[in-house]
Formats: C-alpha cells, sequence, structure tokens
C-alpha cells in the first residue's frame, strides 16, 4: 500500500478569536431578546416601527461583519457589498410610500 | 521595445493582473456577489409585503380587542402565538423567538467551524459542522410545525360573508391556503407561505451544503486539499440565511 496521507499541522485553538465569536453570539441574543421585550411594552407606530429597524440593522451589522468577516476584508470588496444595498434602502421606502395611495378593498 | 513599454506603466497596481484585488478567492468572491443577488430577491419579496400590507386597512382599535378578520391586516403576535403540545394557552412570539435563538446559535457553531479550520483542525470542524446540521434540523422541524398550525388554523374560524346565486352567505373559514385564510386578507398567508417557504428552502438546501462540507471534512478531502476554503464558502451562505431570517423575523413577525 503506497497510499499516502498528508501531514497535517494542526494549530492550537485561537481562544482570544473563539471569545470574540461567543461574545458576538451573546449580543445577539440579547438585542433579540429586547426586541422581543419592546414587542409586547411599546405602543404599536412609526416609532416603535423604527426601533425595530434600528436594532434589526445592529444585529445584520454583527452578522455581516463579524460572523461573515466582511469588517476585516479589503475595503474594494467591503464597499463592493454594501453600495449597491442603497437601492434596496431606495425601494423600500418607495413601495411603502406608494402602498399608502393604493386601496385594496 | 521592452524599455518603451517600462517607460508607459511605471508603476503596477493590485488590477493590472497575477494578484487577486479584492484579496479573496474566486470561489468566495462568486458567493458574495450571489449571497447580494439573493439579498436583492428576498428584499423583493419583504418590500412587496410591506407594500400590500400599508395597501390594506390596518387593525384600527386597541391591541387587547383584536379580532380576525379577513378585511383588515392581522397584528402578528395575535397569530402566532401557539407553541407545540401546548393547548389554549396563548404564547405569542415564543416559539418564533425560540426558532430565532436556534438559527443564531447554528450561525455560532458554522463560524467556530471555520475558525477551526483555518487551523486545520478536522476534528473541531466535524464536531461544530454536526451541531450546525443539527440547528438547521431543528429549525426546520419548527418551521413544519408552525406551517401545520398555520394550515390547520385554530379557535372558532372567522366568518366571512360572500355573494352566492345572488343571496350573502355566512361562511366560516378554517385555517389558511393560498386563497383565503383566517387570520386576515388573502394575502397575508400568501405572503406568509412565500416568504417563509423561500427562507426555509434555503435553510434546507443549507443543510445539505453543511452535510456536504462535512462529509467531505470527515473523508479528509480537505486535509489532501491543503486547505478549508470550502468551510468558508458554505459558512457565508449560512450565515447569509441567518441574516435573512433576522430581517424576516422583524418584518414578518414583529412590526
Amino acid at each position: 500500500m503506497a497510499h499516502q496521507e498528508p501531514q497535517v499541522v494542526v494549530l492550537p485553538p485561537n481562544k482570544e478569536k473563539i471569545k470574540k465569536l461567543w461574545r458576538v453570539a451573546l449580543i445577539l441574543l440579547v438585542v433579540t431578546m429586547m426586541e422581543f421585550i419592546i414587542a409586547f411594552t411599546l405602543p404599536h407606530g412609526p416609532a416603535k416601527t423604527s426601533l425595530f429597524v434600528f436594532l434589526t440593522i445592529v444585529k445584520a451589522g454583527y452578522i455581516v461583519g463579524e460572523f461573515m468577516h466582511l469588517k476585516y476584508e479589503v475595503k474594494v470588496l467591503f464597499w463592493s457589498v454594501l453600495i449597491p444595498m442603497i437601492f434596496i434602502i431606495w425601494m423600500l421606502v418607495a413601495f411603502v410610500y406608494e402602498g399608502t395611495k393604493i386601496v385594496t378593498i | 521595445m521592452s524599455q518603451t513599454t517600462a517607460a508607459v506603466s511605471p508603476g503596477k497596481s493590485v488590477w493590472d493582473g497575477g494578484t487577486s484585488p479584492m484579496g479573496v478567492s474566486y470561489g468566495k468572491l462568486m458567493m458574495w456577489f450571489f449571497l447580494m443577488s439573493d439579498a436583492f430577491t428576498f428584499s423583493g419579496l419583504l418590500i412587496t409585503y410591506g407594500l400590500v400590507r400599508s395597501s390594506n386597512p390596518a387593525y384600527a382599535g386597541p391591541v387587547q380587542d383584536f379580532f380576525f378578520a379577513t378585511t383588515h391586516w392581522p397584528i402578528p403576535e395575535k397569530v402566532y402565538d401557539a407553541i407545540p403540545f401546548v393547548h389554549g394557552i396563548e404564547l405569542p412570539l415564543v416559539f418564533v423567538g425560540f426558532m430565532t435563538f436556534v438559527l443564531i446559535m447554528s450561525s455560532v457553531t458554522m463560524v467556530l467551524a471555520v475558525e477551526a479550520g483555518h487551523r486545520m483542525d478536522r476534528q473541531a470542524v466535524e464536531k461544530w459542522m454536526l451541531w450546525t446540521i443539527l440547528g438547521g434540523l431543528t429549525f426546520l422541524s419548527c418551521q413544519a410545525w408552525e406551517w401545520t398550525h398555520f394550515i390547520i388554523g385554530s379557535g372558532d374560524g372567522t366568518a366571512t360573508s360572500e355573494v352566492v346565486n345572488g343571496q350573502w352567505v355566512q361562511r366560516i373559514i378554517q385555517g389558511a391556503n393560498l386563497h383565503e385564510n383566517q387570520y386576515g386578507p388573502p394575502a397575508f398567508a400568501d405572503f406568509f407561505f412565500f416568504i417563509t417557504g423561500f427562507h426555509g428552502f434555503h435553510v434546507f438546501s443549507g443543510v445539505l451544503f453543511n452535510w456536504l462540507i462535512y462529509y467531505n471534512a470527515a473523508t479528509g478531502v480537505y486535509d489532501r486539499r491543503g486547505h478549508y476554503e470550502m468551510v468558508e464558502k458554505v459558512g457565508l451562505y449560512w450565515h447569509f440565511v441567518d441574516l435573512v431570517w433576522v430581517f424576516v423575523f422583524t418584518f414578518f413577525y414583529l412590526v
């Protein structure tokens, strides 16, 4: 049997990095809990919706920045991914505004 | 001749070839651009939800007096208030909160698998990939239950009047399908099925990819290849699935 297994050097766990990842997880869970509490304590309205949107963007920032590692990528990649999202924001504003002008029932 | 060429291009930028200007491999870059296109697809679905919702009448009275009717848009927490094995107790958003927790945790185990891959630690990659797969399957099972509950319906249903052979007839709607539902206007259930369904399909395909990564890691494919970059690429996809759920949770269940 001349089958060769590759020589693999396993490095020890990067304790600091792992600790940081768990801290991000904790932040995500705490923000979700906050959203959950806000859902039942604040009255419905534009203020509540804005707060939810803000907290969602905070969570999205942590997921894309830390988990997907985008924060640490080359700036060209960072902006190539983020700038096209402007179109989504415009689409959201335009469509929800137009929606109030349509009467379904 | 060669002297002339040297004079025309004195400096060499990263865009002149031979390097990756974006600092990532071809595969990872293409995954990023695929995820961008997928973000536009999901935005299309969620924004259309916003459009149709704001074009329908909202429920105007106090929350505690809320009632289901096909003529106004329901308050989400009144629709999703059940959990498995418990009947008759209103626990608004608890089950979907649990689903969110499961998906965030599976995202954490995925990023730990990526970290282990950087260190060429096969055993740790296998362990964290299995946890991620378990999280994905748990989420899908929860969603299967939620859909079943939504389709079968709960309580006494909702009364609606319609014209049959020139006469107004009262009829009870129980549960939900694509053309009517007991919770609100027909479009409400349509969006529920399309948005959570499209996301659930992403979770399902993500679980398959994760399984493939686990299998390849366990059989030593990445050790022979010399790097675990595939874990990172599929990791990007899996985090994106989590990211979409964060938005679905807000715009479908909270707002």
